[in-house]
């Protein structure tokens, strides 16, 4: 563990420690009352799911085109935290929903978009642990294509209306509620980041064992 | 570019001709989508009337099924013979091996599209021939879009194992705008006054999705096939 990633884990740590306080003194929204602070946990999550997404994407095609497993790596590791993030995301989504909408799920753009997304990087995941040698490059197509496809499910599941608070909203947001918004992003972020290297430093060093085991077999 | 598409061309007769002395994929194909409107048929048509607007539906549903089973065989018999690597080998163009499939799968869902769009109007009183041109646009545009993905990725699953597993896993939720796109713009073809506007908005999205799936397939079938 280098010691950046022993201060991000730390500063998260404490981030996630005082988190409590900091949003239970954002004030109340006037229509949700309390049940909108659900949202200081949900939007981070959902935009590390994303986070996570892109960076698998773009590894993956890094990896494809270089043959660095360095990015194979990096890509196993930001697909592992999308889905744990996209999970996150989709369990206190519908919290939220069934309070303020009365509804646990509703067929909304950005909801079914990013289930999708999560359904494709699950897949991911699966091809990894079931595809067997060689799925390397199979899961770099998938993540690749994954991203790509995020854009057609959006606009093509839009056209059944869409219920989800606008992402126009955050600039919008009184400082009070905006201070603990990015408070809890950067907690986040700095999670997500340690998380990251973590894992793919895992990762890089299982491939090494993996590559040190192939040439004894052959000597 | 003439090469290109003489590679392209070998491919597929060569598909075509293994196929002609089967009819192995096709024949079974077409048997499963004909079960799957059957199965459907007994799930949504009550006291013989069906349910409403579940045509459109049913039809892609019965597309991505048989597409699936199509694509699967295809390849596994490429697989079992151990011919894709013969193909890998050539001194050919892999963008215009991967052309040949996917030309090849497209006949073969053309044919079994042939069959499924008059058995759906058939059995489910759908309009068909309300807007035959629209239909056939959508069915193509969509057939292309699934088949696009589809290929590339069986393609890729013939070395993996548990493959006959994943390939739905992959190619379900990569394909979600076409079913969306394609259910969409066939129930508005075939709801009682068609929506011709909503057809083309859909036919539209289906067209871009084409072209960036099909760009996509062709720039990464040479490093996802490469050793």
């Amino acid at each position: 563990m280098t010691t950046a990633v022993k201060m991000q884990l730390a500063a998260a740590t404490l981030m996630f420690a005082v988190a409590p306080w900091v949003i239970n003194a954002a004030p109340h929204e006037a229509t949700m009352g309390l049940v909108y602070k659900i949202y200081f946990f949900h939007m981070p999550s959902a935009w590390m799911f994303m986070l996570g997404a892109i960076v698998a994407g773009v590894a993956s095609a890094r990896f494809l085109f270089t043959k660095n497993p360095k990015f194979d790596a990096t890509a196993v590791a930001a697909a592992e935290l999308a889905v744990l993030f996209g999970l996150l995301t989709l369990v206190s989504g519908p919290l939220w929903a069934r309070k303020a909408w009365g509804l646990w799920w509703v067929w909304d753009a950005r909801l079914t978009s990013s289930l999708m997304l999560f359904l494709i990087f699950l897949a991911y995941l699966l091809l990894r642990q079931f595809g067997g040698p060689g799925s390397e490059k199979l899961s770099a197509g998938l993540a690749l294509f994954g991203l790509a496809n995020v854009p057609f499910i959006y606009v093509s599941v839009n056209v059944w209306r869409t219920l989800h608070p606008k992402t126009s909203v955050v600039p919008t947001l009184p400082v009070e509620m905006g201070r603990p918004l990015w408070f809890c992003v950067t907690a986040f972020l700095l999670l997500f980041l340690a998380l990251l290297s973590l894992r793919s430093s895992l990762e890089r060093q299982r491939a090494r064992i993996d590559a040190l085991y192939l040439a004894e077999d052959e000597a | 570019m003439r090469a290109f598409f003489r590679v392209a061309a070998f491919v597929v007769r060569k598909d075509l001709t293994v196929e002609v002395r089967s009819f192995e994929v096709l024949s079974t194909t077409l048997f499963f989508a004909v079960t799957v409107v059957l199965i459907f048929a007994f799930g949504f048509v009550q006291e013989g009337v069906p349910v409403d607007g579940v045509a459109a539906a049913i039809l892609w549903i019965a597309l991505a099924f048989s597409g699936t089973l199509a694509l699967g065989r295809t390849f596994e018999r490429e697989r079992q013979a151990d011919t894709l690597r013969a193909l890998m080998l050539a001194p050919a163009d892999r963008p215009a091996l991967y052309v040949g499939k996917l030309a090849g799968i497209l006949m073969l869902m053309a044919l079994v599209e042939a069959v499924l769009v008059p058995m759906v109007g058939l059995m489910f009183q759908a309009p068909i021939f309300v807007a035959p041109g629209w239909l056939a646009g959508l069915l193509a545009a969509g057939t292309l879009g699934f088949a696009a993905v589809g290929t590339l990725f069986a393609a890729m699953l013939v070395r993996a194992r548990s493959r006959d597993v994943l390939l739905p896993v992959l190619l379900y939720p990569m394909t979600v705008p076409v079913m969306i796109a394609g259910v969409r713009g066939t129930a508005a073809l075939f709801q009682a006054e068609p929506d011709l506007g909503l057809a083309q908005f859909w036919l539209a999205l289906l067209v871009f999705f084409d072209a960036v799936f099909v760009t996509l397939a062709l720039w990464t079938f040479e490093p996802l096939m490469t050793d």
